[in-house]
């Protein structure tokens, strides 16, 4: 069985095939990457509108190169939701795209359930590139490629994401997808940076940090908004880096070869330490941009040929 | 006016106990007769049904209008449609409107308004502070004095306890009752769904549960401190209601509603983002809708509203965290009611005395019976008949239904307003 879904929405409801079937087309790309190689005639004709509510460079760039890589046109389309009515721009928006006949469409926005607004509207298949605080279905897959090509599995590796649970999309789907495939996830954080009932994500909650790392062969932090200390949820920046931020000595808690990930941009200095995020024995963050292009060039792939190539 | 027979009916009033096969006769817009037989009128129009029942008009002590400031969503003239197509013909009208309710001039309208139908009584209630804002107490006495039901802010709390204390305490001195939108504001401000799980996997701003029973221990305090009397809108959690239920028992001066969603649809209706699931307080875990249910059977609960919130398409095609909440409910309050009566949660009795004497009697107001001489404000429905709800095909103009594709039992076959009949 391969993806059977015609959108990339949410990781929550994919089977362990479908991701098996992403992860394992996306390791090719790795290699076809690496050779210098291309593939420009898969996409060829086909039109992907990178449509970002948010600012992203990092993501918006990392899909307009997998598509590029494979020969799709690429379109760049910011849009401001500083305009009052947002939802109307959302879907005029979305009236907009289907005037152009777009094929693929990525969505970054900063209100949860955008995408899936938008996939009832548009005829493109339509790939969520981050979407409130809900999921970010790539990042969890680019993360997940990066364990598995360095730890050889995903099964019942300890993984400890680490922060701002919260407000983190990159945590929930990366939650559900390494549930998914059988590794054993942790979540430390201040209380009130934990979602409500995290636990019934089938997740350990932890509230210390060297407990929570404790023998984990994966370390996963998440990046701390300004925004969440100015709402009080965080005293201060320097308490939070005393107690939540990964310095070397937080990181001796876990096994001595475990990895470093962070989804980017980096707080140096509140979630994490120079020290350990340049430390090139630990930490693969630069691997993770790597593989984000090879993931998304395997999810562009996989989501072109599902829809059957007479319908473009 | 043509007199009116309705024959060989089953003529149900929980308020008289009446429970009785027979005849019901019309004259001059009031009712005039009702017995086993009442033989055959000449010159009466007759309606006769199979199976049907003919009960009091409904009375709906919640809903809003969008009358004034929100006709793009519901004018009076669609809101009546809709309370005719569901056997209302008595409703008290919510004043956060635009302007609020808070002038005499304007619940002389509203209630003109109402009239001018010739449908539904509107019982407009009074804001409880200037403009539904929040700050200053409204000219509650005068209010009163033009007709002003009750008075509450809508669907906005009263945040301050001290406001609610003087509230409280002044309206009592016009017999008045306050009635609070029970969500602990500071709590409430961000959330988009019931905090929990399905919140969590969603990715939505979550609302304690506890956000409600922090409002209601609090408003129960200060109607025990001011001996006021306070009633608590669309009840929705175990936790409020098990404070309700206690302060009863206490003999503090304390009722509340609640609203058909919360006790037929759960938090997961929200599920993909379906935002005409988005209400206010929201769907909540099904432990509360069980509590609800269980607090409809067992007399905690006073009445059930329609909580009718009418919203336009725009409203509602939003992302869901910045859909506007709020449901329709008038075109389903009795066939969704009618459900916990076939589960067999409520009885018929429970059912119907919950839309039609409950609020009559909080709302101090002579309606919701069957008795000789009152106007003939009736409903007629079949409790076995099914239909099925569809968003674009309810009567009036908001469409933003919480039961869009659900299956229900129970069709309201007619209403009567004042011997006139306005639906069916």
């Amino acid at each position: 069985m391969s993806y059977r879904q015609k959108h990339l929405l949410a990781i929550e409801g994919l089977y362990p095939p479908e991701i098996g079937h992403l992860l394992d087309l996306a390791e090719s790309y790795v290699l076809l990457n690496r050779s210098g190689k291309t593939q420009r005639d898969l996409l060829r004709g086909r039109t992907l509108i990178n449509l970002f509510f948010e600012d992203s460079t990092r993501t918006r760039t990392s899909f307009e190169i997998a598509g590029k890589r494979l020969g799709a046109d690429v379109i760049n389309m910011s849009v401001s939701t500083s305009s009052v009515n947002k939802g109307e721009t959302l879907l005029d928006t979305a009236a907009t795209l289907n005037a152009m006949h777009c094929d693929l469409l990525v969505v970054r926005h900063d209100q949860s359930g955008a995408p899936n607004l938008l996939a009832q509207k548009v005829d493109a298949a339509v790939i969520n590139a981050g979407d409130g605080t809900h999921e970010h279905p790539t990042q969890a897959l680019l993360d997940a490629l990066t364990i598995r090509r360095r730890k050889g599995r995903l099964e019942g590796l300890i993984v400890a994401i680490c922060g701002d649970v919260l407000h983190s999309r990159v945590a929930r789907s990366n939650i559900h997808l390494l549930t998914t495939m059988g590794s054993r996830v942790r979540v430390v954080g201040p209380p009130t940076l934990m979602p409500a009932e995290a636990a019934r994500l089938g997740v350990e909650v932890f509230h210390d940090m060297e407990r929570g790392l404790a023998g984990a062969d994966i370390v996963m932090m998440l990046r701390l908004q300004r925004e969440r200390m100015q709402r009080g949820l965080v005293p201060s920046a320097r308490e939070y880096f005393r107690f939540f931020g990964l310095d070397a000595a937080k990181l001796a808690a876990a096994k001595p070869d475990a990895l470093v990930m962070h989804p980017g941009p980096m707080n140096r200095g509140v979630e994490i330490d120079s020290a350990v995020a340049d430390d090139p024995q630990r930490s693969v963050i630069r691997e993770q941009v790597e593989m984000g292009v090879a993931v998304r060039m395997a999810v562009l792939d996989t989501l072109s040929r599902g829809r059957g190539r007479n319908e473009f | 006016m043509r007199d009116v027979l309705f024959s060989r009916v089953r003529l149900f009033d929980p308020a008289s106990g009446l429970d009785l096969q027979g005849d019901l006769l019309v004259h001059d817009g009031l009712i005039a007769d009702f017995g086993p037989s009442l033989g055959h009128a000449d010159d009466a129009a007759v309606v006769a049904e199979e199976g049907a029942v003919l009960c009091p008009g409904l009375v709906d002590m919640r809903a809003a209008l969008g009358e004034p400031g929100y006709e793009y969503r519901e004018t009076i003239a669609s809101a009546a449609e809709a309370a005719a197509a569901g056997g209302v013909t008595t409703l008290a009208a919510l004043p956060d409107t635009l302007p609020a309710i808070d002038d005499p001039a304007l619940v002389r309208l509203l209630r003109a308004r109402g009239e001018e139908t010739g449908s539904l009584t509107i019982l407009p209630y009074g804001a409880v502070t200037v403009g539904c804002r929040g700050e200053e107490l409204a000219e509650l006495g005068l209010l009163a004095e033009a007709g002003a039901i009750a008075f509450t802010d809508g669907s906005r709390a009263v945040g301050s306890a001290r406001l609610m204390r003087l509230a409280l305490s002044y309206a009592k001195g016009f017999g008045a009752r306050i009635v609070q939108h029970p969500e602990e504001p500071s709590l409430a401000a961000e959330g988009a769904a019931t905090e929990g799980e399905l919140a969590t996997r969603l990715g939505l701003p979550g609302t304690p549960a506890a956000a409600e029973a922090i409002l209601v221990a609090r408003d129960i305090r200060l109607a025990a401190l001011t001996g006021g009397a306070v009633h608590f809108a669309h009840v929705s959690t175990a936790e409020a209601l098990q404070l309700i239920r206690q302060a009863k028992a206490e003999g503090i001066s304390v009722s509340c509603d609640t609203a058909p969603p919360y006790f037929d649809l759960n938090e997961t209706a929200i599920g993909d983002f379906r935002t005409y699931a988005k209400l206010s307080p929201p769907l909540r875990k099904d432990t509360d809708r069980l509590a609800v249910v269980a607090a409809l059977g067992d007399g905690t609960i006073d009445a059930i509203a329609s909580d009718h919130q009418p919203r336009d398409a725009d409203d509602k095609r939003q992302p869901f965290a910045q859909a506007t909440p709020g449901g329709t409910g008038l075109a389903t309050l009795l066939s969704v009611t009618l459900a916990q009566v076939h589960s067999g949660a409520l009885s018929l009795g429970q059912a119907i005395a919950l839309m039609t004497e409950g609020p009559a009697r909080l709302l101090g107001i002579k309606a919701g019976r069957i008795a000789k001489g009152l106007p003939a404000d009736l409903c007629l429905f079949h409790p076995e008949r099914i239909w099925q709800v569809e968003a674009g095909q309810l009567p009036g103009k908001a469409q933003n239904t919480p039961f869009d594709g659900r299956a229900l039992e129970g069709v309201v076959l007619g209403t009567w307003k004042a011997g006139r009949q306005v639906f069916g």
